[in-house]
């Protein structure tokens, strides 16, 4: 009942004003990427402000992991812009995106289950000595991440167990550390809690909520609204590869998403996703 | 000193109540122990080897003799250098099939440059790049063009094999060697290709475990997407390490010719490259990725090297030798396999 037509009346407040007077940190205009006949993303248009909270909702298949692999250089757009502090960017790799000081956790961790856990905080940022050759130093790193982990009160047991042998929710701390122990602006969190405990959970989003003090930006994927309510100052929805619902979390409420997602889970089951192929 | 002497064994009782230390103490040292012996992969084949070696030294005592110990340090050589090679391929969770003939063709190479006036060690460097060349598009192929790597190497092995018998027609040829300094040191004293192959086997599982590449290949091996996410490019790594096997195989291969002093057009790569991948099989790699032991290699490399010879000193048909590396070959894979899930149990 309220407003199921949500994606006219709520765009962006600073969305007209272009590049040149703008507020946001991150910005993407009409991003567009399709993989062979599936077009995952078909226009997105988002901003991200200075310090916010973003959360981005919408049922799975709907392009939100897409789009945050294209924000953080994994995937290149198909058309579309970024714009990073209000100058046009063009990622070229995940490094390129890192340098402009995004970082990412991925919905599947991006962690090798046959390296230690302290090698996977440091996956391709490897500490090494004597040079361009690459030797690591497994000690500084060790130490490092050791630090870091009981830093912010993650508990893990032995910093050289493989993180095969870990549960899901400590893969997930790691992961979440990894990235955030990197004072990157912007970070990105696909899924940070879907896999953790109770405490663990309380933990992480204490973890975001001292980041998001500290001035960082971040967007937040996440299924569940409490987590997002929690955590977020606005919300995005992503269906079909757009962004059709933009309010802050106090102007809006559970029961609103909630009616916005069912109407449009009936709208599929009535439409037969006809329009998702033929995309 | 009769003093600190005395002190020791009453010191000691005081200190140490007999129950406390005897449970912590004594009992969990050999558990440990028996935990890291099961833990890593390579004492297994140390092991097995070892009781193969005693075998034969109790059957013959020709297997004692410095000739026989040359013999199979030779045999093994190129097994523990193609083998450690493969360990990193494996590593990626790929194989290079045509590392063999790599190995063979990499010597004509060397011979044609040098038969048509090229100075012997130009000839040589130049059979090197040519090596690194087939690595290249070992890897080109299977990272660029997404043909399984089992499939590409296939296709390279008969490529060379192919072009070895036609340049060749099918002569066998003389390699020039000499007995000067140089020619010792690459390939002709006795030797000479095993210290070869330690050190590269060595320089191998420095890259592997001690740099920031291994961790990358490790990495691609056991998680692609996740490496690939996390900026490493897995592609290159992939890339490097086809060229790294086709070199270290190729200069094997030299070393081996001038050892030998002539090369046979019909020797075909698969019998040898067969082998170090068995050698890193028993010695404990698993071909799922991710997981690879340089070190169980060699010694899986040594086992096949003692199993040969000393069947051929016992008198035993050669022919038993590929039936008892085929039963070593289901066996060793049998104990792997239950190795791991004892592994991960206890990690648990």
């Amino acid at each position: 009942m309220t407003a199921p037509q949500a994606p006219g009346g709520a765009v962006p407040a600073g969305g007209q004003g272009g590049p040149e007077a703008d507020t946001a940190i991150l910005r993407a205009v009409g991003i567009t990427k399709r993989f062979g006949a599936v077009a995952a993303l078909r226009g997105i248009d988002m901003h991200l402000n200075r310090g916010e909270v973003l959360g981005l909702v919408g049922d799975n298949g709907t392009g939100k992991s897409t789009f945050v692999k294209v924000l953080c250089g994994f995937h290149r757009p198909d058309s579309g812009q970024l714009y990073l502090d209000g100058k046009q960017v063009n990622f070229h790799s995940v490094q390129d995106a890192r340098a402009h000081g995004i970082e990412a956790v991925y919905q599947d961790l991006a962690l090798v289950p046959q390296l230690p856990v302290y090698q996977n905080m440091f996956l391709n940022r490897e500490e090494t000595r004597l040079g361009r050759l690459g030797f690591l130093s497994n000690r500084k790193m060790r130490k490092l991440a050791k630090d870091y982990l009981s830093n912010i009160k993650v508990d893990i047991p032995d910093i050289d167990a493989e993180v095969e042998m870990l549960s899901g929710g400590q893969r997930q701390a790691i992961a979440v550390a990894r990235a955030t122990r990197q004072n990157a602006k912007i970070l990105l969190l696909d899924e940070p809690l879907a896999a953790m405990g109770a405490r663990e959970s309380a933990l992480i989003i204490d973890l975001v909520r001292d980041l998001s003090q500290r001035g960082v930006s971040m967007i937040v994927i996440d299924h569940n609204y409490t987590h997002l309510f929690e955590l977020c100052d606005r919300l995005n929805i992503i269906q079909r590869g757009r962004v059709v619902f933009d309010k802050l979390v106090s102007t809006t409420s559970v029961e609103e998403l909630t009616e916005l997602m069912v109407s449009e889970y009936k709208r599929q089951l009535l439409a037969g996703h006809s329009d998702l192929e033929s995309a | 000193m009769d003093q600190a002497a005395v002190s020791t064994p009453e010191g000691r009782s005081p200190k140490a109540p007999v129950l406390p230390l005897d449970r912590a103490g004594r009992e969990s040292a050999p558990l440990s122990l028996l935990k890291t012996a099961i833990q890593r992969r390579e004492v297994t084949v140390v092991v097995v080897t070892v009781g193969v070696v005693l075998y034969f030294a109790f059957r013959t005592g020709a297997f004692y003799s410095v000739a026989n110990i040359i013999v199979i340090a030779q045999y093994t050589a190129p097994i523990v250098v193609i083998g450690a090679g493969e360990v990193l391929l494996l590593v990626l969770a790929e194989i290079d099939l045509s590392a063999g003939q790599t190995y063979l063709t990499a010597p004509w190479f060397a011979y044609w440059f040098w038969s048509a006036g090229i100075p012997v060690g130009i000839a040589i460097l130049i059979a090197l790049a040519l090596s690194l060349l087939i690595g290249f598009v070992n890897g080109f192929f299977t990272v660029r063009l997404g043909v399984p790597s089992l499939i590409v190497t296939l296709g390279t092995l008969y490529t060379l094999f192919g072009l070895v018998l036609v340049k060749s027609n099918y002569q066998q040829v003389d390699m020039p060697g000499g007995t000067g300094t140089a020619g010792k040191i690459f390939g002709i004293g006795a030797w000479s290709t095993i210290l070869w192959a330690l050190l590269i086997m060595a320089i191998i599982w420095v890259l592997l475990k001690k740099t920031r590449f291994g961790v990358h290949t490790t990495a691609a091996g056991g998680n692609l997407l996740g490496a690939a996410e996390a900026g490493i490019p897995v592609g290159r790594v992939k890339i490097w390490c086809f060229m790294i096997i086709a070199l270290v195989s190729g200069y094997a291969g030299i070393l081996d010719a001038v050892r030998i002093g002539s090369m046979n057009p019909g020797n075909t790569g698969l019998d040898i490259v067969l082998a170090p991948i068995v050698a890193a099989v028993i010695g404990g790699t698993a071909l799922t990725g991710g997981r690879g032991t340089v070190l169980g290699t060699v010694i899986g490399a040594f086992f096949l090297g003692v199993l040969e010879d000393g069947f051929n000193i016992i008198g035993v048909n050669a022919q038993w030798f590929y039936f008892a590396e085929g039963v070593v070959i289901l066996v060793a894979m049998a104990i792997n396999v239950q190795l791991s899930r004892a592994t991960a149990r206890m990690k648990r």
